[in-house]
């Protein structure tokens, strides 16, 4: 063994140094992949890890340091210097073709670098088919992609990285959008690349799942690494510990008021293909937890209650009236909120101010005769939210867009909290937040149950759930298979009763 | 050095938003027009002739604008314009003959009117019903029904003008208050209005939301179909009141009469800084395009410069301000000046 | 097999098959005459310059991009090709004023698509300004007279005849040549669209922009190709037009740009981008065609042809945005 010649490493990274105008993106970061070998590179929103992706593929270039691919030193690295190296980037969003067919999408790229004038549809059928069968998966090679669920989306996204030569796969927050069996089909693919001699840098701020196919690990916090070793010496607290710099405490909630008045029915709620015989009852001051795993009927569930989804069957009583189901004007009127799972699209407008993307949902309200708006009163109203959500904005007439995932959800957050809801339903609260706004949401769904409101929140992290849920709700196939109280259980109970 | 800095900051604060370079650009063209020819472009008769021209077509640029603010586009406001103007004129030309004068007179011409305001607001409930409630691209709905208006104004009359109106029905068009043409009243009334209604109701202000991210706004609980319906409603009557006053100048009504003017609304809204693709733009904009091309028109007409020149200048400046628009770093001879290579 | 009927019968270009097939069925009933070489030929003559023109704005639409200027091309393109043969050089040959024809149009493309790929403009702005320059230089610089001798090379080429035939009543019925050039225009788009990887560039680029770049697809240069093919088909629809009427009207030809555009959303591509075919594009101008020329037969005035067009485009595209609407509200 000792006699073996030691191959270079695939990638290292020595002392690299990136800046935008001014603020440190990267500082002086150094690490290695070696070939076959899968790492995981671990920080929060903001900690550099975007730009480390961007250097790798070759799309900007560091101030300072040294990048060598197995051994040669990379000067003047470029994207498609990058992608002749092997080194392949699978992107969050996949970057697929809708309206191709799997084939082409997984084979595109490979007769694009060939250079080809001619469309050789055999060929492509071939290289797709050949390349699915060493990743070791089968999807129909001429279904349009639009077809197919996020986690054969992500597979095809794999094989069109590997469809020519690659060395190493970069996979960006690669599990968020899977449920815990689609996760471990990854892992086993994943094994299967490394097998094979092809390595892989895991890049999430959620990474626990991950560990246990990686050999090593990286932690980035504020452009600098803060830690690395091998994966066996880190645990998802560990991981926590490293990214946010501090103890992050997960204590069950405050019980509530036995006598608490009820004060939301769901009775019997059922929709055909995504949920069915849906009941559950919510007490003033009350944290309710809604899990499941993708597909099991939770997003549907929590839409329908908002009056996105019509439901076919069923009632919803808020304080005593039955709500008009499948209008979403009705259930806000009626007293429910909604802060959707996708910020970017279904909750923010972008490019719209700050200060308006909270007025929004306060119009009617600051309306006088005539359709004419108080302004006064509506922006008065407006800065006053963002203040006691704690918002951090230099100026609220910046477009929403430039805050930071946590401010932005404290933004959404804002929005409904202005209006004063009874029942407010968060859809994954702490998605694409980093760590710490992530805590200082979940203060907040404790200070509004201490205001005797019904808080929802529908998420499939488990420790979010325990920290902040008086009672959790597990779904499975569209029915509610168990009604556990948030303090009375662990978390790799609730973990087991999800996947039964 | 000082003086060089200060004149920096003055060109960036000029070249910052849209509609301060289109300000440049209207104080521009009026300068250089009236530095061409003084005595002709700047007399008291070409400004009142200016002032008569352009509000038609202008009304229809507000119209536009509203629906472009949510994403969508109205291309049927000019068929919709004719058909109610063939309307008021058949009602006119049927119970109010010619001679009628005084009050009566004005009676009828205001139930002609009020028809036309409602045919305009049927045509525009039309429209919103198709692409609110049952979800058409706005851009084909419009332009179908577009066809159907304007078809129905040639079945109503055979293709032909409707004429022979009373006296009255001249005052919108040529009257002139306090020495003022009336058309360029109402133009700054009713943009004064849609200015009001964008900026200070919570309708404008959804209409802007809605048109950043209609899907957000759903989520957000906007009542997006209402809010549609009263924005094609809007837009409908704003075309009737436009077709109104071409019916006026024109002292009839045909179904082809304003063809150019769909183009030409489209234009002005996207010159004026509308972004087509919703959620950005400001009446004022919309108003300083409009001038600009009235200074560029007039002024080349009086150079002697064809009618269908203006057309070629209209596209090319089009494009000079979208240009500009998205590298505003072009105008800037300091930053010209420090172009990386 | 009841799945592969619904599919189909959701697909745009059935639901435009139907229609058509209706309204023959209807006409040969109402007129015996309906079905007869003559009525054919007519219909295929009307479709001629339409087809080239749809095939245009589909390969654009498929791109993720709207052109309304192709026809303000066309019209350009026919009356520059006049006046420049009559004025020197009136011994060309017909194939030659096709050639010079299909330049000019590449050219005036060439300048849609530095704007578009090289400047990044949107295509609808880019497109309305341009429809204006080309309209407003030819009627300011070249002329606003028609143009009725035209150059012998394009008065031959509309004299060419592929079928010809006399009706019992003594009229004539012809088919020209210039059908054949319409044919060869969507083989040869079809070609470059499943055939090359300019033409799955094409596809891709409007399924999505980003993923394009992404994967190293030159997008400019795509796009760059898609407005210079497309004005040179335009330039040739202009010179095929001019041929067939006899005459080049400058004032001709604009206005149609939407109604094409209509014709290829009937036949099933989305404005959105990604989706279009030649089939579709085909069978919508058919039924455009269908519908303007021959409204009469089946007892409709021809003064409501332009609500019987505007009723077919709300109901052509009311039907998918209705069902998409429908299927999304059964979607949890």
């Amino acid at each position: 063994m000792s006699q073996m010649p030691v191959a270079p490493d695939l990638v290292s990274f020595s002392g690299v140094t990136k800046t935008y105008s001014g603020i440190t993106a990267l500082d002086g970061v150094s690490f290695v992949i070696k070939r076959g070998e899968a790492v995981c590179l671990a920080g929060e929103n903001g900690s550099g890890k975007s730009t480390l992706i961007k250097i790798l593929a070759g799309v900007e270039r560091p101030d300072r340091g040294k990048i060598m691919f197995s051994g040669v030193e990379q000067v003047a690295l470029n994207p498609r210097l990058s992608a002749a190296s092997g080194i392949k980037v699978i992107f969050q969003d996949f970057s697929l073709f809708p309206n191709l067919s799997v084939a082409e999408n997984i084979a595109f790229s490979a007769e694009i670098s060939t250079g080809a004038t001619w469309f050789n549809r055999a060929r492509i059928q071939t290289l797709a088919a050949a390349t699915m069968k060493r990743v070791g998966v089968e999807l129909n090679l001429n279904a349009p992609v639009e077809t197919l669920s996020v986690a054969h989306k992500q597979l095809v996204a794999i094989c069109r990285a590997l469809a020519t030569d690659a060395q190493l796969i970069i996979m960006d927050e690669p599990t968020t959008a899977l449920t815990e069996k689609e996760v471990r089909a990854l892992l086993t693919i994943i094994r299967r690349l490394k097998a094979d001699g092809v390595a892989v840098l895991f890049v999430s701020h959620k990474l626990a799942e991950v560990l246990e196919v990686c050999e090593s690990v990286v932690v980035l916090r504020n452009g600098k690494k803060v830690a690395d070793g091998p994966a066996s010496e880190f645990d998802a607290a560990k991981l926590t510990r490293h990214m946010t710099g501090r103890d992050v405490a997960s204590a069950a909630p405050t019980p509530i008021d036995q006598s608490a008045p009820e004060l939301m029915r769901v009775e019997d709620l059922g929709k055909a293909g995504a949920f069915e015989s849906v009941s559950f009852a919510l007490h003033q001051g009350e944290v309710l937890g809604i899990s499941g795993l993708l597909g099991s009927g939770r997003t549907a569930l929590a839409k329908a209650l908002f009056g996105l989804v019509a439901p076919d069957s069923g009632s919803i009583t808020l304080d005593n009236q039955k709500i008009v189901l499948g209008d979403p004007l009705k259930a806000a009127a009626a007293g429910i909120g909604y802060v959707p799972e996708d910020r970017l699209t279904e909750g923010l407008f972008l490019l719209q101010p700050i200060a308006r993307n909270v007025a929004i949902g306060r119009l009617e309200a600051h309306t006088a005769g005539g359709g004419m708006l108080n302004l006064q009163s509506l922006w008065g109203e407006t800065a006053d939210w963002l203040k006691r959500l704690k918002v951090k904005a230099a100026n609220i007439e910046a477009p929403v867009r430039s805050l930071s995932g946590g401010n932005q959800q404290r933004v959404v957050l804002a929005r409904w909290l202005a209006r004063g809801p009874k029942v407010l339903v968060l859809n994954g609260p702490s998605v694409g937040v980093d760590v710490g706004s992530k805590a200082e949401i979940h203060e907040i769904i404790a200070g509004l149950s201490a205001q005797g409101l019904g808080v929802i929140v529908i998420s499939d992290d488990l420790p979010e759930l325990l920290s902040t849920c008086h009672r959790i709700l597990v779904m499975k196939e569209g029915k509610i298979i168990d009604d556990v109280a948030g303090n009375a259980i662990t978390e790799v109970d609730l973990a087991h009763r999800l996947a039964s | 050095m000082e003086h060089q800095r200060r004149l920096q900051t003055f060109m960036s604060t000029l070249i910052a938003s849209p509609e301060a370079r289109l300000a440049v650009i209207a104080v521009l063209v009026f300068g250089v027009m009236a530095a061409l020819s003084p005595d002709r472009f700047l007399s008291a008769q070409n400004m009142t002739s200016m002032a008569f021209q352009f509000p038609e077509f202008a009304i229809l640029a507000l119209a536009m604008t509203l629906t472009m603010l949510t994403g969508g586009i109205d291309l049927s406001v000019v068929g919709i314009g004719n058909l109610s103007a063939i309307i008021a004129a058949t009602l006119l030309t049927t119970y109010a003959s010619a001679g009628l004068t005084g009050t009566d007179a004005l009676m009828w011409y205001g139930l002609a009117f009020g028809a036309a305001l409602l045919v305009g607001a049927s045509a525009g409930l039309l429209n919103g019903v198709l692409i609110a409630v049952l979800g058409l691209p706005a851009i084909l709905a419009t332009l179908g029904t577009g066809l159907i208006f304007t078809g129905l104004a040639v079945v109503l009359t055979n293709g032909s003008a409707v004429m022979g109106f009373p006296a009255v029905v001249a005052f919108l068009g040529n009257g002139l208050i306090f020495g003022i043409p009336v058309p360029l009243i109402l133009f700054a009334v009713l943009a004064a209005g849609l200015s009001f209604v964008l900026t200070r109701t919570g309708f404008g202000l959804k209409v802007q939301m809605f048109g950043a991210n209609p899907l957000a706004a759903r989520f957000a609980a906007i009542d997006i179909t209402s809010m549609l319906l009263r924005v094609y409603i809007s837009s409908g009557v704003l075309a009737a009141i436009a077709g109104m006053l071409v019916m006026s100048r024109a002292n009839s009504a045909k179904a082809d009469y304003g063809s150019s003017y769909l183009l030409l609304a489209v234009l002005i809204a996207v010159l004026g800084g509308v972004n087509p693709y919703g959620g950005y733009g400001r009446v004022i904009g919309v108003v300083l395009a409009v001038l600009s091309m009235q200074f560029l028109s007039s002024g080349l007409n009086m150079l002697g410069v064809s009618n269908f020149s203006r057309e070629l200048i209209w596209g090319a400046l089009l494009i000079l301000v979208m240009i500009i628009n998205t590298r505003p770093d072009l105008l800037n001879p300091f930053n010209a000046l420090r172009a990386k290579p | 097999m009841m799945d592969v009927i619904r599919k189909n019968l959701a697909r745009n270009e059935t639901l435009v098959l139907l229609v058509i097939l209706g309204f023959c069925v209807l006409a040969a009933v109402s007129d015996r005459g309906f079905l007869s070489v003559p009525t054919m030929t007519d219909l295929l003559r009307g479709s001629i310059v339409l087809t080239i023109f749809a095939v245009a704005a589909m390969l654009v639409l498929v791109s993720g991009g709207i052109d309304v200027s192709f026809t303000a091309i066309a019209a350009f393109t026919m009356y520059a090709t006049a006046m420049l043969l009559n004025t020197y050089a009136p011994g060309v040959p017909w194939y030659l004023a096709i050639l010079l024809g299909m330049l000019i149009g590449a050219t005036l493309g060439c300048i849609n698509g530095i704007l578009i790929a090289g400047f990044g403009l949107p295509t609808l702005i880019v497109t309305l300004g341009t429809l204006s320059i080309f309209r407003g230089f030819m009627l300011t610089f070249i002329g606003q007279k028609q143009i009725t001798t035209l150059p012998p090379g394009m008065r031959e080429f509309g004299r060419m005849m592929m079928i010809r035939g006399e009706n019992a009543d003594g009229s004539f019925y012809a088919l020209p040549w210039a059908f054949a050039a319409t044919v060869l225009v969507v083989v040869l788009t079809w070609f470059i669209l499943q055939k090359t990887m300019m033409g799955r560039s094409i596809f891709a680029i409007g399924g999505s922009v980003e993923s394009a770049r992404r994967i190293g697809i030159n997008v400019r240069g795509t796009q760059f190709f898609i407005y210079v093919y497309v004005g040179a088909l335009a330039g040739l629809a202009g010179i095929i037009h001019s041929s067939m009427a006899r005459v080049a009207n400058p004032f001709d030809l604009v206005g149609l740009e939407l109604y094409v555009i209509a014709a290829v959303v009937l036949g099933g591509a989305r404005l959105a981008g990604g989706y279009g075919t030649l089939s579709g594009t085909m069978l919508g101008v058919a039924l455009i065609v269908l519908v303007r020329n021959s409204l009469v037969v089946i007892g409709v005035p021809a003064t409501w042809q332009s609500v019987a067009v505007g009723i077919l485009i709300l109901i052509g595209t009311g039907l998918p945005a209705w069902q998409a609407k429908r299927t999304a509200a059964k979607a949890a």
